[in-house]
């Protein structure tokens, strides 16, 4: 059982909650991720720890509502319990100073970019976020971005905060105007697949964080495995983080609507019971 | 088979125990061989497949007492040495036939931390059932050792005076157990009784492992399985759940914490694929995950949040006790036609002989000599349809069994909408990629001492079950959790 001592709504439908974890606060690095569990009942879901604090023995989880789990995980209040919460788990980023590296996060995608940003920053990098969603009210965590950042740019499909446009423009820009790196790509996995698409362009290394179904996350299920250079392999414990270039997106996207029908359909009897 | 060496003058000094001798004469010898073997009384298969309640419903006490009287008690009673954990096989068969079935139930837990569940699902066939006197010498159908065990261990958990053996004075040792299966609850057990300090680490939300997240519930119910955890409890053992060491915690941070010596159980939790074109589409998943699906999480019932794709024509790939019950579950979740898809013939297939029968009985499809070799799917990147080639046996291979030969041109196509991969698991490489000097085999297995479990280059660790295996069965596993506890016992003793 970990306890929620806070919680912020940052929009309809995303909430940070920071959650009593003391030993994941102390191992995570950036880029692993944790299972949550909600009630007797609940499904285990892999969410990306966006922060920890190790003095207070707590992490940080943004949760968008999307499906019953995440719905409930967002519904629960300050002082509630979460049945459970396991890791670390996954690979952490590989971190090095490499030049300058162009971070990109999409809706809620932005959260698990945060402490990879921050690490690279951190390691002596030249560090520019691109932060894009569909209105303003999708950009999360500017300001913790920025403060780790040296240049941001925010983009959004309708013009209403920052560019009007799409994440691979902001990105696009960049690249034509100064060396990048390497690039990290976290949202949804059609974003990753586009992003892939323009730094394979430009030949730019790329880092895509990705967020499939798991059931363990331990490696035992094999719920999540994805094509990464024509081979099987296991997010869950080979990843969360590949090379994107080499990540079969079209299968992974396939993957991702395997429970689509079942999932829409309790979704749909949560929200009316509700 | 695995033997453990062990003094063996206690079993006769017990044989010539008053009570005994008289038992023995009360029935002549020719008067026991005379008896036919009792059949284990079973649910309906046309009923059982529809519901998940367990498929043998167990003996009552009479038939277990005729059944007992079979034994004869032998001056070498070659069953124990079938036994990878040693039970005093005829003293708790004796014990049954002068009706303390309580009595029973103890001499099962002197050496067994999970009776109920070895009494379901152990291979009695290749173990102490095919070393009995009746299989070896009289070429007869042997005791029913397995059923007497399960009986012994329901009669105590029914009853409701549960037995908590004696636990020896707290000798200050202080011993982690990483993973909550068979391995790790049969070492726990023993540890606790030799009067260590025992805590057991699990990555997932329950303990059992195996037993909870991979044998469904109309072979092996997790009512069982809890009251086995339970004594555990009572006998001093902590758990800790959602707790992943070498992630949550290192061996060292553990070390750090006091803990004298480890003893790594985490399994064989990495599940094969075939690796043939199509295998990724949805659909198809792992035995694995579709009964971790199931079982844990209960994704069939429809007020828990987790789904599992519901199979008209469904095709599990395998032969072994995991594809039996994933080909049983489907078929028991309202799939249509339930197939197994195996690669050689039905006298190779690694399956617990019960298993096998009761799949047949409850109308599972044998597809042996087949092997799917490509998947088909649907606009949505569902499965539709499977390649399957079939095959025929050559020569002998490593193994020893026939090796499957592809006959040419014999490839056709069946509609599927659900895929099972069950090809076996390799070990789980969370521990091995925390602990960089352990020595590993080839094949991501921990090395170890035989005899004592202690692994090469780490004296503190331990290892046993599937990470040491690949691959075994519950009983094995416990077997190894018997050996580290007195290994481990031994090395923090040496060491203080």
């Amino acid at each position: 059982m970990s306890k929620i001592i806070n919680k912020e709504i940052l929009s309809d439908k995303v909430v940070k909650i920071e959650i009593e974890a003391p030993r994941i606060a102390q191992k995570r690095k950036a880029g692993h991720f944790v299972i949550v569990k909600i009630g007797e009942k609940g499904e285990r879901i892999p969410l990306t720890i966006s922060q920890a604090d190790e003095s207070k023995g707590t992490i940080t989880l943004i949760v968008q509502k999307v499906g019953v789990s995440s719905h409930k995980l967002c519904d629960l209040a300050v002082g509630d319990e979460v049945s459970s919460v396991v890791g670390p788990l996954g690979q952490s980023t590989h971190v090095e100073n490499v030049g300058t590296v162009l971070c990109a996060g999409g809706g809620v995608g932005i959260a698990p970019l945060l402490p990879i940003v921050e690490a690279m920053k951190e390691a002596g990098n030249k560090v520019i976020s691109v932060l894009a969603g569909r209105s303003q009210e999708f950009i999360i965590l500017e300001d913790e971005i920025r403060k780790a950042s040296d240049e941001v740019i925010i983009m959004t499909d309708d013009g209403t905060y920052g560019n009007k446009g799409l994440v691979t423009e902001g990105m696009e820009e960049v690249i034509q105007r100064e060396k990048v790196n390497l690039a990290v790509t976290i949202g949804p996995a059609v974003m990753m697949k586009f992003c892939s698409i323009l730094t394979k362009k430009y030949n730019i290394p790329t880092v895509a964080s990705l967020n499939t179904v798991m059931v363990d996350g331990s490696g035992m299920c094999g719920a999540c495995r994805i094509t990464v250079d024509g081979e099987t392999k296991f997010v869950c414990v080979d990843g969360p983080e590949f090379d994107a270039h080499q990540i079969d997106f079209d299968e992974m996207l396939m993957r991702l609507r395997a429970y689509k029908d079942e999932e829409a359909d309790a979704y749909q009897s949560f929200m009316n019971n509700k | 088979m695995e033997i453990m060496k062990e003094d063996t003058t206690y079993l006769q000094e017990l044989r010539k125990i008053a009570w005994r001798e008289e038992l023995r004469k009360s029935i002549p010898a020719k008067e026991r061989t005379a008896k036919e073997r009792v059949s284990m009384p079973s649910q309906d298969p046309i009923i059982r497949s529809t519901n998940s309640d367990e498929v043998n419903t167990g003996l009552m006490s009479e038939l277990a007492i005729g059944e007992a009287q079979r034994c004869l008690d032998c001056v070498n009673p070659t069953c124990i040495d079938g036994c990878p954990v040693n039970i005093n096989i005829p003293s708790f068969i004796k014990h049954i036939e002068k009706s303390d079935f309580l009595g029973a139930a103890k001499v099962l837990k002197e050496t067994s931390a999970l009776p109920a569940v070895c009494g379901r699902v152990c291979p009695q066939e290749v173990q102490c059932e095919a070393t009995c006197f009746y299989t070896v010498k009289l070429k007869k159908a042997p005791v029913a050792i397995g059923h007497l065990e399960r009986f012994a261990a329901d009669f105590e958990r029914e009853s409701g005076s549960v037995s908590v053996p004696k636990i020896a004075s707290d000798n200050g040792y202080k011993i982690a157990i990483i993973g909550s299966g068979p391995a790790g609850l049969s070492a726990a057990g023993d540890l606790a009784k030799m009067g260590c300090d025992v805590t057991v680490f699990e990555a997932l939300h329950e303990i059992g492992g195996v037993l909870k997240y991979g044998i469904p519930e109309f072979r092996l119910p997790n009512s069982v399985v809890d009251v086995e955890i339970n004594s555990l409890k009572q006998m001093g053992v902590k758990f800790f759940t959602n707790f992943v060491v070498g992630s949550t915690a290192s061996i060292q941070d553990l070390r750090d914490e006091g803990f004298d010596a480890f003893f790594v159980s985490s399994g064989a939790g990495l599940p094969n694929f075939m690796g043939i074109p199509g295998e990724n589409y949805s659909g198809i998943m792992s035995s694995n995950e579709y009964l971790t699906r199931v079982n844990l999480m209960k994704a069939a019932h429809a007020d828990y949040d987790t789904p599992v794709y519901i199979g008209k024509n469904v095709a599990v790939i395998g032969g072994g006790n995991t594809a039996m019950d994933s080909v049983r579950t489907a078929k028991r979740l309202g799939a249509e036609r339930s197939m197994i898809i195996y690669r050689r013939s039905m006298d190779e297939m690694p399956a617990r002989v019960e298993e096998i029968e009761h799949a047949v009985e409850e109308g599972i499809e044998f597809m042996c000599l087949n092997n799917p070799i490509e998947y088909f799917a649907n606009e949505n990147g569902h499965v539709s349809k499977v390649r399957v080639q079939k095959m025929e046996l050559g020569e002998p291979d490593a193994s020893g069994r026939r090796r499957p030969v592809p006959i040419e041109n014999s490839e056709y196509e069946l509609d599927v909408d659900l895929v099972v991969v069950s090809v076996g698991v390799s070990p789980n490489p969370l521990i091995p990629k925390s602990l960089p000097e352990l020595e590993m085999t080839r094949w991501g297995t921990i090395v170890v001492d035989e005899d004592t479990m202690q692994a090469k280059n780490v004296p503190d660790v331990f290892a046993g079950g599937d990470i040491v295996r690949g691959g075994a069965t519950v009983i094995l596993a416990m077997g190894d959790g018997r050996k580290a506890a007195q290994g481990i016992l031994n090395y923090v003793q040496s060491k203080k």
